[in-house]
């Protein structure tokens, strides 16, 4: 959204369910799905007399994500309760984290779409317990409570009003979306719900340092849902103000629908959440050892990971960053390089060659039938110029369409092999000029663009299998003007 | 008496069978003088008798005698512990599976917890006998008993007199040879105030020594459970079944558990026994400061040196005590809101009316006015000036302990200012009975351990004084209380209509 | 400190219990005696004081990630209010 008289000001705060087997509290499972309150034990229901212990597989997400985010990690990390009453909320609390947050202040490098890198601030990082699930159909005048989700483990991540936009939104909970896939900490699926965005919107006149008052959108649950609810809502709050009237600070819900924000009643009035200490649950402390134990367990940081591409396999940055945004992306790119040392072949036929295929196919690189071990088959083969590039193509596609195991095994079977006995070509090279006198007046006469068309001519008479270099030597030497 | 000739000498025996304390019934058990089964029929008998006293809010006499039968069959096949068989009560806020956990609330009338507390499951292990759930304070707040939905419990040595509270229940049913011991909890003295009133023995031992998992929370970080008996052996035994380490609470304490009974008798010469001036001060009344310096004179004549220390921030305590307990419980409490147990108003209009509704009619005037007063504690503004503020106090408390324990190895003095009051003597005055607790708030709020053991009485009431020590020092209290016992009788004494 | 009528039904509201326009001047007058009780604290010096929430300096036990609760649903149900489908009923929530 631009315009002219207003500025954007955005901070997104983050729900990420972690990706741990039990719940942050209890030993129920956290699986999705499950029947209703079949996953809410005695812990996750409030009933009187239990007792929260925390899980270490939490600890052990958070403090990887405030490591992979160069955040500070909380050396004494204090839960607090958040009391209000809502009926998916068991205990009339949410056991959260307020002035001692597992991670505290960190950087986040955004890459926009334009390639340019924005920081955003992070303020913070905390863990809580997810809340159940209230369901209002299917019962007259009454709503379901299902409380399988309540005590899931979250990650609230905090970001400073950083972001100026809603496309700079997008990017930076892409960014983050990306990254606590990449460590694997949380599975990202947003229409399960472990992945999801508030955002706090305000304007202010261009130029002014204060912020205006802000209202938060909640629960959006896809990137272009964050796009939609943030332009919207800045065009409102844009027109409250140019009519002369004020934002008020409330909490609004996106209806993708209706494509418009509106304010939620039943949770505008004022509330009064009495933070203080979780009396059940003592501070946790996190020592050197701790965090290098966690550190162990991480795969190679996308920063780090970056500069190994560009710096040791000389890769461009802009097509690194194409690699590292995604794990499965990156680990596939080595593997292609180790099976085929060419990492400049790799980089270009995993991003666009492989690529272009998987995202036809609406698949996952995880899902590519082509494996890395051989997609570095058919590179070694393009390297030392038994296929050309073209044939390369098309040993691609029949690995893909599974008509062999190998490249070689393709090569072989359908006789790609390319052709590089100087004789052979040249015999070939003969016979298009003797078929073609008058081309070759043309090119004799100084047009430089009928070489196109004897290439075209041999390559088709060798079947693609000429090496090019070795007919556009041929072809300059026979041809000498 | 000629009508008694031709009567079994062990029926005669069995009738008696109260009259024995937890370690004599032991005894008898092992040496099959008689089986559980009897002597859990006898108990239920005598709570069936002085059901008027209304120290149980549920009596379990199908489980008891299942749980009796059971405990026999072990010791037949050699496999009895040294509690197997024993009676108790459990306090009403012990969650028990298949048996109503109240907490004295209307809140929880009709509730039944699916699970076993970790208290209750360690002594069942030990072949101990559930004979019912014992009257309290609803969800333990209270210093009399009073307030419970299930009415006022009544003191065995005089019936128009409180038992004290929060365990009321507890310690009546053991002074009045109901059970042979109960347990109990103490979150600000409702172990050791009610076992004063009734002349019985009662120990809270260090926070996290006993776990809370399954015991309904009060104020979570002051929480304590612990045991009352006739004397300090009995709670040496049953205290060593109930404490260890448990995974299911997070501030259950890992650290080996002592064997308190091994060390019963050790040899006290040369301990130092601190005398806090400020327990002795304005408020507490003569008879109760008497005759608790007495049982000082007394420790003296075994050989100990009485000390004098200064706890001097004892009066703030109220102040901390009475903002920390509160805010918890404000929050605690939260979970009782008609949705998924408990009670639930009549057809609710909206979601708001069930909640408030189904609290309001649900908790009592106490527990409302205390979560109202956590709510306010800890609400915007005033966090800092009450809450945060009472937690620094706390801190202050905890060094004063911590100074006096480096000049002695134990506290004594009173429990509370005054012998037992009467029932509705307080009861309009709420703050009146908490400044009566200024005794015991203090030992919570640092997590100490205490002990109160009968050391007199003063117009018939029972009076007691309470041990305190450092962390973790629940032998040396036992030891000392035990030795105590050794040389009065005040522990042995039933009031007449009990005995 | 005195509190007003306005202050106990804002906290009964916090609290979500419903409490009689009767009662409330009792409520009032008790609710401040307490705090009364708690204002003490103002006249000692604690700045030099870390707050302390805990008895004892121990720090959070941690709990291996494994799945150990099994499903008891009927079991927890069979003492609730109002059930339906697995589902524990309440008056409609609006959001």
């Amino acid at each position: 959204m631009s315009n002219a008289a207003w500025e954007t000001v955005i901070g997104l705060e983050i729900h990420a369910q972690m990706a741990t087997k039990s719940k942050i509290f209890s030993g129920a499972s956290i699986a999705f799905g499950a029947e209703p309150n079949s996953q809410a034990c005695a812990v996750d229901l409030g009933l009187p007399g239990v007792l929260p212990v925390f899980n270490q597989a939490a600890l052990v997400s958070a403090v990887k994500f405030g490591l992979a985010t160069g955040a500070e990690i909380g050396r004494k990390s204090v839960f607090a309760r958040k009391n209000y009453f809502y009926p998916d909320l068991p205990k009339g609390y949410q056991i959260s984290q307020l002035d001692h947050p597992i991670v505290g202040r960190g950087m986040i490098d955004v890459v926009q779409e334009d390639g340019e890198i924005k920081q955003v601030g992070l303020t913070r990082a905390h863990l809580e317990e997810d809340a159940g699930k209230s369901l209002h159909e299917n019962f007259v005048g009454q709503s379901g409570i299902d409380l399988n989700r309540a005590g899931t483990p979250l990650l609230e991540i905090v970001s400073e009003p950083d972001i100026r936009s809603a496309k700079e939104a997008v990017a930076y909970a892409r960014q983050i979306h990306a990254l606590v896939r990449y460590i694997d900490i949380c599975d990202g699926n947003m229409q399960e719900g472990s992945f999801r965005v508030d955002a706090n919107v305000s304007i202010r006149p261009r130029g002014s340092d204060t912020l205006g008052t802000r209202t938060e959108i909640k629960n959006l649950n896809s990137f272009r849902f964050l796009e939609r609810a943030i332009n919207i809502e800045v065009e409102r709050q844009i027109d409250l103000l140019e009519d002369g009237g004020r934002v008020s600070q409330e909490t609004r819900l996106y209806d993708p629908d209706a494509d418009e924000t509106r304010s939620m009643r039943s949770k505008e009035e004022a509330n009064d959440y009495r933070y203080f200490p979780d009396p059940d649950l003592l501070p946790v402390h996190v020592d050197d050892a701790f965090i290098d134990s966690c550190r162990e367990q991480m795969p190679e940081l996308p920063k780090l990971r970056l500069a190994r591409f560009t710096d040791e396999l000389a890769l461009g940055e802009s097509e690194a960053r194409q690699l590292i945004n995604d794990r499965a992306t990156a680990d596939f790119f080595e593997a292609t390089v180790a099976a085929s040392k060419q990492p400049r072949h790799a980089a270009n036929w995993v991003i666009n060659e492989l690529g272009a295929r998987l995202q036809k196919a609406d698949l996952g690189i995880e899902q590519s039938p082509v494996d890395a071990e051989q997609l570095g088959g058919v590179l070694q083969r393009l390297a030392d110029d038994t296929i050309s590039g073209k044939i390369a193509k098309q040993v691609l596609d029949a690995l893909w369409a599974g008509e062999g195991k190998s490249a070689d095994e393709i090569i072989e079977a359908k006789g790609l092999k390319q052709i590089t006995d100087t004789g052979a070509i040249e015999a070939i090279v003969d016979e298009v000029l003797a078929a073609s006198p008058e081309q070759v007046e043309e090119y004799l006469g100084g047009k430089d663009k009928v070489i196109g068309f004897f290439v075209g001519k041999i390559m088709q008479a060798s079947k693609g299998k000429a090496n090019p270099g070795q007919v556009n030597q041929l072809l300059k030497a026979k041809l000498k003007r | 008496m000629g009508s008694r000739c031709g009567v079994d000498p062990t029926t005669i025996r069995q009738a008696l069978m109260h009259q024995k304390t937890l370690t004599e019934l032991a005894i008898g058990l092992e040496k099959g003088e008689f089986s559980s089964v009897e002597l859990t029929q006898h108990y239920l008998d005598r709570a069936t008798a002085h059901a008027s006293l209304n120290s149980f809010i549920t009596v379990t006499p199908d489980l008891a005698i299942s749980q009796a039968t059971a405990a026999d069959a072990r010791r037949a096949s050699g496999d009895a512990g040294p509690l197997t068989g024993l009676p108790l009560a459990h306090k009403d806020l012990f969650c028990t599976e298949g048996v109503r956990t109240s907490c004295g609330s209307k809140m929880l009338d009709n509730f039944i917890s699916p699970f076993d507390a970790t208290v209750v499951s360690k002594l069942g292990e030990a072949g101990m006998v559930t004979v019912g759930k014992a009257n309290m304070d609803e969800f333990a707040m209270g210093s009399s008993n009073e307030n419970s939905f299930y009415g006022a419990v009544q003191n065995p040595w005089a019936t128009d007199r409180v038992p004290g509270g929060s365990s009321g229940g507890s310690a009546a049913m053991v002074a009045a040879r109901l059970v042979p011991a109960a347990t109990a909890t103490d979150t600000g003295g409702s172990i050791r105030q009610p076992a004063s009133f009734c002349g019985v023995t009662g120990i809270k031992p260090t926070y996290g020594r006993v776990s809370r998992y399954g015991m309904v929370a009060y104020a979570s970080s002051l929480d304590q459970g612990g045991v009352i008996a006739a004397t300090a052996e009995d709670c040496a035994m049953v205290l060593g079944a109930m404490s260890g380490h448990d995974a299911k609470d997070s501030t259950s304490i890992d650290r080996p558990v002592e064997d308190y009974r091994k060390v019963l008798g050790a040899d006290i010469a040369g301990l130092r026994v601190g005398i806090p001036k400020e327990y002795f001060g304005e408020g507490l009344s003569n008879a109760v400061g008497e005759r608790v310096l007495a049982a000082a004179k007394e420790l003296e004549a075994l050989g100990a040196v009485l000390v004098d220390v200064s706890l001097p921030n004892t009066e703030l305590a109220i102040s901390s005590y009475y903002v920390v307990a509160p805010a918890e419980a404000s929050s605690n409490l939260s979970r009782f809101d008609g949705v998924r147990y408990g009670h639930r108003c009549e057809d609710p209009k909206d979601l708001e009316d069930l909640y408030k509704r189904s609290r309001g009619e649900g908790l009592g005037k106490e527990v409302q006015r205390r979560i109202m007063v956590g709510a306010y504690v800890l609400s915007a503004g005033y966090y800092d000036a009450y809450y945060l503020k009472a937690q620094k106090l706390r801190r202050l408390i905890a060094q004063d302990f911590t100074q006096a324990f480096e000049q002695c190895d134990l506290i004594v003095g009173p429990v509370a200012p005054t012998t037992a009051f009467k029932i509705g003597e307080l009861s309009d005055d709420p703050v009146a009975m908490y400044l009566a607790d200024v005794y015991t708030l203090s030992t919570n709020l640092a997590g100490l351990p205490g002990i109160s053991m009968p050391v007199g009485l003063a117009d018939g009431l029972p009076v007691g004084a309470q041990l305190l020590g450092p962390h973790f020092s629940e032998a040396r209290l036992l030891n000392v209380a035990h030795q105590f016992q050794q040389q009065t009788d005040w522990h042995q004494k039933i009031p007449a209509a009990f005995a | 400190m005195a509190v007003d009528n306005k202050t106990v039904i804002d906290m009964a509201h916090l609290a979500r219990i419903a409490v009689s326009e009767d009662d409330i001047p009792k409520i009032a007058s008790q609710m401040g005696k307490v705090l009364e009780i708690a204002e003490k604290m103002a006249a000692v010096d604690t700045d030099h004081l870390e707050p302390m929430a805990h008895p004892l300096d121990a720090a959070q036990p941690l709990r291996v990630d494994d799945v150990t609760e099994a499903d008891l649903r009927e079991a927890f149900q069979a003492v609730a209010p109002s059930v339906d489908k697995g589902l524990y009923l309440v008056p409609k929530v609006i959001e």
